[in-house]
């Protein structure tokens, strides 16, 4: 099990040191974002905002005006919803080279509570023009992401979850923006999962297919821009969908796809995510998982009636 | 001799400023009459003395920059980089039309001479600060601006802003308050008071400097005073009159965003002219 963050923070670093363009800004919390290793390592090319969200967003935005990459890191909750009209005013709008780069998103935070987890975040940013989504589901797309950014033009909103993962990608895989991954495919239902609950995809996939049950799993990196075309050719002939997320079913992946799937026609979708409520401390991150209906069982359970009905 | 010439030069320049934002709003449109006028004689001093700038290489590195960050003031930047040669005078009369260069706030994507997107209060000074680190990290010369409106220290961004510039030690960063006392529904002291600006400014780690905003000699004086100071940012409080040189404008709140007539209008261009 490997920490998405912390190969963030790494990769974050080892981009820096390649691209003296590149700094990490955080709002006190780099020890939880791991843009700490930045600050070890190159101090000059770290700014600590302190306790300061709207303030870390348009420092950021005026190094951008300046030439400067800055990655601005804290927790997810705190930089797309507090800071939102800075986004949206300062770096969206002017279409500006930040990367913003949300922490400890979704439930992964189980033990802080509902201040603490975001499962807006996505629905936020993707609403806004110029802005690219994206939310790995592993260590490696992480780093592949990370990467990928430090070249990247324009804002983007970078989605890291708090919770560890096995690896479900190659460790010489290449991000490409848009593409989506088929993990597995299967024409009586297709699970399309997002983020770091792929492990939970797969495993509801082998469960069904037990059970004589074809499943196939896209995993989808990148929200926005959605790749409407990859995504179709994805599906194949697949006709019954289910999305799973860990953010509300309003505005998230679930609402993309519904987007999509709307305007083809003959499709069936079911839309698994947190059923817009939210979040709440728990002891360990699985019994918010349990709570909220984003289990292994639970997406078994969609699925069956989903080919049943 | 040099001095008073160049003092006069600068009176004129923000003379014209005042004259083309009455002209490019026009009678019977609504527009920032109120907070554009106010700020003329501090953005005279700003682009015909203090900045270095290129205005046919409005992205020159090394240039100072200036970012308006109580962003309805637009009209009296507009005016201002036109007489700056940035663009032909003749397109302020493009103002806030569909498909223009002069958005009702400043786009820097469309129009040369402008630093930042602002308009959404509160957030110029932080953009700011990024800037001067920048010129710090990348070595680079020139110093940065940012005119504050004085009800938008009411947004609480600027005090974060405020803090990290003196942290931070940018003392090549000048934020500027024109102090005109209104804001957009009333008098400050009626609608939100700002309490000792003096004390807050310099118990957050700045340089405070007060002048007369409509006093060009006082500007200029100010301004080189910032630009002495080491080891900390500066703050010039100007204190300037809501809606300077037309008599039906001069303190009244309801200019903050209003319409002139045709009688008004052709009154104002012969204060203007006085």
């Amino acid at each position: 099990m490997e920490s998405s963050r912390v190969w963030y923070g790494r990769e974050l670093l080892a981009q820096a040191k390649k691209d003296d363009r590149i700094v990490a800004l955080d709002a006190d919390l780099s020890k939880s974002t791991m843009s700490m290793y930045v600050e070890e390592e190159l101090p000059d090319r770290y700014f600590e905002v302190g306790i300061a969200e709207q303030n870390l967003l348009g420092i950021s935005a005026g190094l951008a005006l300046s030439g400067m990459k800055p990655f601005a890191n804290t927790f997810a909750v705190f930089l797309t919803g507090r800071a939102y009209d800075q986004i949206r005013q300062v770096i969206a709008y002017p279409r500006l080279n930040v990367k913003i780069v949300g922490s400890s998103a979704g439930l992964s935070d189980y033990g802080d509570g509902a201040t603490h987890q975001t499962i807006e975040d996505v629905s936020l940013m993707r609403t806004l023009p110029n802005m690219s989504v994206f939310v790995p589901a592993d260590h490696i797309q992480t780093r592949a992401i990370t990467r990928f950014l430090a070249e990247h033009e324009g804002p983007a909103y970078l989605r890291i979850s708090r919770a560890e993962t096995e690896a479900f990608f190659a460790d010489d895989y290449q991000f490409r923006p848009g593409r989506v991954d088929r993990l597995l495919s299967g024409g009586d239902v297709t699970i399309v999962s997002c983020g770091n609950l792929l492990g939970n995809a797969l495993q509801a996939a082998q469960e069904l297919s037990n059970h004589g049950i074809v499943t196939g799993v896209l995993n989808v990196t990148t929200i926005k821009p959605f790749n409407r075309q990859d995504f179709l050719e994805a599906l194949g002939d697949c006709k019954r969908v289910i999305t799973y997320e860990e953010h509300n079913i309003i505005g998230g992946l679930g609402s993309t796809v519904a987007e999509v799937l709307a305007a083809e026609g003959g499709y069936r979708l079911h839309t698994l995510g947190v059923k817009d409520v939210f979040g709440q401390s728990a002891l360990n991150y699985q019994e918010l998982l349990e709570y909220y209906h984003l289990t292994v069982s639970d997406l078994v359970k969609a699925a069956s009636e989903l080919v049943q009905g | 001799m040099v001095r008073m010439e160049q003092e006069k030069m600068l009176q004129e320049k923000a003379a014209a400023i005042r004259m083309a934002i009455v002209k490019m709003i026009g009678p019977n449109q609504v527009g920032h009459f109120g907070g554009s006028l106010s700020v003329t004689d501090i953005l005279a001093v700003l682009y015909f003395h203090k900045m270095t700038y290129d205005a046919t290489d409005p992205s020159l590195p090394g240039r100072d920059r200036l970012i308006l960050s109580k962003a309805h003031a637009a009209p009296a930047q507009y005016a201002t980089l036109a007489l700056a040669g940035f663009f032909p005078l003749q397109e302020l009369q493009s103002l806030k039309k569909l498909g223009s260069r002069l958005q009702g706030h400043p786009d820097f994507r469309r129009l040369p001479g402008i630093e930042a997107n602002t308009g959404s209060l509160g957030q110029g000074l932080s953009m700011g600060v990024g800037m001067a680190l920048a010129k710090r990290l990348k070595k680079e010369a020139g110093r940065v601006y940012v005119i504050l409106g004085d009800g938008e220290l009411q947004e609480g961004q600027v005090w974060e802003a405020a803090m990290a510039a003196a942290n931070y030690k940018l003392d090549r960063l000048t934020a500027i308050v024109d102090h005109n006392k209104l804001q957009a529904t009333d008098a400050i002291a009626k609608r939100m008071q700002l309490g000792d600006l003096r004390s807050k400014w310099s118990s957050f780690g700045w340089e405070v400097i007060e002048a007369d905003g409509h006093d060009v000699h006082e500007l200029c004086a100010a301004l080189d005073k910032a630009e002495s100071n080491s080891g900390c940012p500066s703050v010039m409080i100007a204190h300037t009159t809501k809606g300077k040189g037309i008599s039906f404008m001069e303190n009244v709140p309801k200019y903050h965003n209003g319409m002139m007539s045709q009688d008004q209008y052709e009154q104002a261009l012969r204060e203007l002219q006085a």
